[in-house]
């Protein structure tokens, strides 16, 4: 190991006087030791009874033997900005280092920076994929620190709303995932679909992506009229269609082969690492928030939580694909048992007044100017608040200081800690099942690097 | 509010913390301690590791006895058996620096280095303790509070300097 291999904290100095390239990337096998080669393979992770062999990592192989590439920033199967740095051994990769931050917009800061109100089209941005369980998320930890109730029927829109965008979000996944397998036709079909559910978003909120709908204290509008047909149509149509993805992908051979025992994960690496959502329940730990640790009104809806055996990748497929059909069922029951009511709270606090009566109050209309500028504030306090998102668990911690700005923001992104996985998923497979794998742990690069 | 694992170091104070099942706040030398009673003790998972600046909060509600500093340190740990969360809040110091949870827990090795990378808050004994979203050559910790967001502007290697 040489010595301009910087990584620990007695010689942060070092660290942060570095300017040249490299310190954030895969170092060179000449440069790093036993135990750091063990790290980035995860051998760090078997605790219980396989306990590291400097071996397993053939330490002492020779750099010349083998080839760092890098993989992305720009590169169509990464889903974003995502790079990767292989070392590759002829086809197959030894170690891998996921390089983060290309998508990096201080979204953290900037949500110190936005009252209470705006700050739902912030964190709404993070995670593209599914805005409305970002702002949900966001919402009931700002709600936890006000201390207010939302309505009943707000709960089961927030609850229905959830559910398509997770259907959106998974439907997504099907179509890039079939693209980076090769099937065109999936990923025509994936967004063919997430077409029906953006298009019931716009109805329903104004928006088709983000939609900065659900707001601290509720959503913004209720439920358009007819919403009815139209959550019907679109489960029809879906509960249809994943059986048609069934006959296009799952019986496929080719298919089949490309993911059945590829990169798998053991439940224990899964927890070490902290891996939650799809990845997790892959492995057989039968881990869903709606179910463990339910908040809406998740505990009064029928639906199961699927769950893998393997850990490969055609057991995250499948999950992916049976969330939907289980998504399916929750919102079927969303429409029957839909409360009737206010769709928000009337706490004047955080509820600007009716538009009918800006016009002909004057204190409404000071009242929906105070709450558009300055804000409401919020007491004092701290709070973490976990959802279920398609990724796994998303998580708010929200530090306020009594004012009408968040003191601190911070989103706990799945992606961000799933991509942890990476390196393990793809030790010892080939450069094209690294696709495959960065594909199975869906990253959205927004929410990784916010 | 459950009680503290058998094995904690004693003397860790404790209060109500929202939506967690008890919120600890432990010092720097019991930190590490702590976490690893509560990870003997079924807390199988640290879901999140953050870090916050209270330069301009300093009067925040902590239970009597926990001496202020600048920076925090929250973890949240989860246990899947018990469906219980915990809220470990450790006063990090003015300089901020506490042991890292890396051992136990190796998923916070991202979080530590989000931690690093945005607040400073350095951990000993992480294995590679670089920045992670930020430049490698950027300066400052920008989600401190004295960094003055917008007004800094933006340094990139080989950017153009001001024409």
């Amino acid at each position: 190991m040489s010595d301009d291999t910087v990584r620990t904290v007695e010689r942060v100095e070092l660290l942060t006087a570095e300017t040249s390239e490299g310190v954030q990337e895969l170092q060179r096998r000449e440069r790093t030791t036993a135990t750091e080669l063990g790290r980035e393979v995860g051998a760090v992770l078997r605790g219980d009874g396989h306990t590291f062999d400097p071996n397993s990592v053939d330490y002492d192989r020779r750099d010349d033997e083998t080839m760092i590439i890098n993989m992305g920033p720009s590169h169509p199967s990464t889903h974003g900005v995502l790079r990767l740095m292989l070392e590759l051994d002829g086809e197959f990769v030894l170690r891998t280092k996921p390089v983060i931050g290309y998508l990096h917009t201080g979204m953290e800061k900037t949500g110190e920076e936005l009252s209470y109100v705006q700050g739902a089209t912030n964190v709404t941005r993070m995670d593209y994929l599914s805005p409305v369980i970002n702002e949900l998320c966001y919402s009931m930890a700002v709600e936890q620190l006000l201390g207010i109730e939302v309505p009943e029927r707000a709960i089961w829109i927030r609850m229905l709303m959830s559910e398509l965008n997770r259907m959106s979000s998974h439907l997504v996944w099907m179509a890039t995932n079939g693209m980076d397998l090769g099937s065109t036709s999936m990923m025509i079909y994936g967004l063919r679909e997430r077409e029906l559910i953006l298009a019931f978003f716009e109805k329903t909120a104004g928006l088709r992506l983000n939609l900065n709908y659900v707001r601290p204290g509720g959503v913004a509008a209720d439920l358009p009229d007819g919403w009815q047909d139209d959550v019907q149509v679109i489960c029809d149509t879906i509960a249809e269609r994943t059986y048609e993805y069934d006959q296009l992908l799952t019986g496929q051979p080719i298919f089949r082969q490309r993911l059945i025992g590829v990169a798998p994960i053991l439940a224990e690496e899964a927890l070490a690492l902290g891996v939650t959502g799809p990845l997790l329940r892959s492995t057989g730990v039968a881990w869903d928030l709606r179910r463990a640790m339910p908040y809406l009104a998740y505990d009064q809806v029928e639906f199961d939580v699927i769950v893998g055996t393997f850990g490969d990748n055609f057991d995250r497929y499948a999950i992916r694909l049976n969330e939907i059909r289980e998504s399916i069922r929750i919102v079927r029951q969303c429409v029957d048992k839909m409360p009737g009511g206010d769709y928000r709270s009337q706490d004047p606090k955080v509820t600007p007044p009716p538009r009918a009566r800006i016009g002909e109050s004057m204190e409404a209309l000071i009242h929906h100017f105070k709450l558009f500028t300055e804000g409401f504030h919020v007491p004092a306090g701290e709070v973490y608040l976990p959802v279920e998102s398609p990724r796994g668990e998303l998580g708010c911690y929200i530090v306020s200081d009594g004012g009408a700005k968040p003191y601190r923001l911070h989103v706990r992104a799945p992606s961000f800690v799933n991509l942890q996985a990476v390196p393990l998923l793809m030790r010892g497979g080939s450069v094209s099942d690294a696709i495959t794998c960065i594909s199975t742990v869906d990253p959205v690069m927004g929410e990784v690097d916010r | 509010m459950i009680p503290l694992p058998p094995s904690a170091p004693p003397g860790v104070l404790t209060g109500e913390g929202l939506c967690a099942h008890v919120s600890c706040y432990p010092t720097r030398e019991q930190y590490v301690e702590l976490v690893r009673a509560f990870k003997d003790d079924g807390f199988e998972m640290c879901v999140d590791l953050c870090a916050v600046d209270y330069l301009e909060h300093p009067d925040r509600a902590l239970p009597p006895g926990v001496a202020r500093t600048r920076f925090e340190v929250v973890v949240n740990l989860l246990s899947l058996s018990k469906r219980q969360r915990v809220r470990i809040r450790v006063q990090a110091g003015d300089e901020p620096e506490v042991d890292s949870l890396f051992e136990l827990y190796p998923g916070t090795e991202a979080m530590e280095r989000e931690a690093f990378d945005l607040l400073g808050v350095l951990f000993r004994g992480h294995p590679d303790l670089t920045r992670i979203l930020m430049p490698e050559e950027w300066e400052g910790h920008p989600l401190r509070k004295d960094y003055g967001s917008g007004r800094v502007p933006v340094q990139f290697k080989e950017a153009p300097g001001p024409r």
